[in-house]
């Protein structure tokens, strides 16, 4: 379980900068990212270490932002890897709304953020199938 | 129930009638006298002073508008030497010449009744703490708003527009308990109350006249919520007078034009035919009162209606219906007629969405195109595309059905529209036609 910062973002020039240099500012280190863009905006997701300063400070930068609870999976770092996973989470019904990477790795395996219609029932179907996934202080640590 | 002048604000219609045909015929003889442009158009229309024997001859005389001020510039409809004149205010002309008015010392005196009327109306009383923050200078809303609230025995806090922390900042201090500036700013006031931490409930606030600019039933209800007040509209225009030619009651249901100094009709802005009582037009005014610039049936450019039904308040004089929009605001996309205040309308029905926006319009080949910003607040903002996108589709399906043209919603960033301190900027029109 980890949290999410999301922000809204026109599609124009410095607005991503614009972001990130607030947050490199504050010290605030970015620890994965996914932009998802229509043709007028896009939302920025990303994983940081230290989410509840983040909120704060974009907020007080007048951005419009939202905290969201993501899941963070250790992925077998070798071809099929995802796959295996995936499949998993299907058989189980899990729907996904969107996945994407973590920068950086824990220990031998890659992680994956996925975010889940449902994460209680994404928390226990990975716990009763044994898909490794970290807890919110491990992630932030990394 | 309080009037400020019961005897004039409650007469009986009959009454009125007679009042008013008697100062109508004053004026177009002092016109026809002293004012050569005034002269020559009657000449022109073949009415002569003396053709005024109802005031449903009326309708006999000629239209005056923005472009015979302009065409007179700056002086010329005056019907008073300057001597006899104590004021002059002007638009700020960024349209071509500005719009010029005078006053004699009993035009100042009558604005000021009319505005502790209006002011009464709203609930203020000399016990008022009002902070008038209409800008003060050559437009008529500052001076206008101050003189009548001293006449009302009011404290006046002579704020003007701007500087919008120190207004909240006074607005606590000396417990101000009516404000008086534009919607717009009433809006901006409450975004900057809640940066400093300020809650409404810090403030003794109970009232708000805002005016200057059309707004809708929906921001009325968004302001009287946001601020905890009651919001009344004040209507008004230089050309006239300024503000305080027509006020809402407590009732709401119309604003009451002051019709012992006014005289209005709603004409069929196409044809300057006079309709029926009720119908749907342009309002044009006529002073009876003024000596400084009397001017005769004034096209106002807004559209509205008129009831002579006597309002539950006691007052007879005629209401005219919350302006939907000035002519002068409205832009017509394909051949439809669009006004602001129906988009801002559609928007505040719409949960979490925030009164910001701007219809901008552009020319596509030879199509007309209308793009509607709406800022993303966190009340509707999502990571998820999908519903961003399902926000973006109900707000295109709600504007287009109440519009009737087919629209682009594009969700902008907070604070991204521009904030106004005084009239509000609601379209930028980037067709060159």
């Amino acid at each position: 379980m980890a949290k999410q910062i999301s922000v809204f973002l026109e599609n124009k020039a410095g607005r991503l900068s614009s972001v990130t240099r607030v947050l490199g500012e504050a010290g605030i280190n970015i620890r994965a990212l996914s932009i998802a863009d229509t043709s007028d905006f896009g939302i920025l997701r990303i994983i940081v270490n230290d989410p509840e300063r983040a909120y704060k400070i974009l907020k007080e930068a007048g951005f419009t932002v939202s905290e969201t609870e993501v899941i963070a999976v250790k992925v077998s770092d070798s071809p099929g890897g995802l796959a295996a996973v995936l499949e998993q989470m299907s058989d189980q019904n899990l729907n996904i709304e969107y996945l994407y990477a973590f920068l950086g790795t824990s220990g031998d395996d890659a992680l994956v953020i996925f975010k889940v219609e449902d994460i209680e029932h994404a928390r226990k179907a990975f716990t009763a199938k044994g898909i490794p996934f970290l807890e919110e202080n491990q992630l932030y640590r990394l | 129930m309080s009037y400020w002048d019961k005897e004039k604000e409650c007469m009986s219609r009959s009454d009125l009638g007679i009042l008013q045909l008697r100062r109508l015929k004053e004026t177009v003889f002092r016109l026809y006298a002293f004012v050569p442009a005034y002269q020559q158009k009657m000449d022109e229309a073949g009415i002569k002073p003396d053709g005024i024997r109802t005031l449903d001859d009326l309708e006999k005389l000629p239209f005056t508008t923005k472009n015979d001020l302009r065409d007179n510039y700056p002086f010329g409809l005056f019907a008073l030497p300057m001597s006899e004149v104590v004021r002059i205010h002007s638009s700020s002309g960024t349209t071509g010449k500005p719009t010029v008015v005078g006053y004699s010392k009993k035009d100042i005196d009558i604005w000021a009744e009319l505005m502790a009327r209006a002011l009464t109306s709203a609930g203020a009383s000399r016990l008022s703490v009002i902070q008038n923050s209409y800008g003060y200078g050559l437009f008529t809303g500052g001076l206008g708003v101050h003189y009548g609230a001293e006449k009302l025995g009011a404290s006046v806090i002579p704020t003007s527009g701007g500087n919008t922390k120190r207004q909240i900042m006074l607005m606590q201090d000396f417990g101000t308990t009516v404000l008086t500036c534009t919607p717009s700013y009433a809006l901006l006031m409450h975004e900057v109350m809640q940066e400093m931490g300020v809650s409404p409930l810090d403030l003794k606030l109970e009232a708000g006249i805002f005016g200057a600019e059309p707004w809708s039933e929906n921001m009325r209800r968004e302001i009287e919520n946001k601020l905890e007040i009651n919001a009344f509209d004040i209507y008004g225009l230089s050309e006239i007078i300024g503000p305080g030619v027509a006020i809402e009651c407590y009732c709401k249901k119309g604003l009451h034009i002051a019709e012992d100094h006014f005289i209005a009709e709603i004409i069929d802005p196409d044809t300057g035919e006079v309709l029926p009582e009720g119908a749907f037009g342009e309002l044009v005014i006529t002073t009876i009162t003024k000596e400084a610039l009397p001017i005769i049936r004034y096209r106002t450019r807004d559209l509205t209606t008129l009831n002579k039904s006597v309002c539950e308040c006691g007052r007879t004089h005629v209401r005219m219906e919350k302006v939907l929009g000035r002519s002068d605001d409205m832009v017509i996309i394909r051949g439809v007629n669009v006004f602001p205040s129906m988009v801002e309308h559609v928007l505040l029905n719409i949960p979490g969405v925030e009164p910001y926006y701007l219809l901008v319009v552009d020319r596509k080949g030879n199509l007309d195109q209308l793009e509607v910003q709406v800022e993303v607040s966190e009340s509707i903002f999502s990571d998820e595309i999908r519903k961003l996108e399902e926000l973006g589709a109900t707000i295109t399906k709600e504007l287009e059905s109440a519009l009737g043209v087919s629209v682009k919603v594009r969700l902008v960033e907070p604070k991204s529209i521009e904030r106004s301190e005084g009239k509000a900027k609601r379209v930028i029109d980037r067709r060159n036609i």
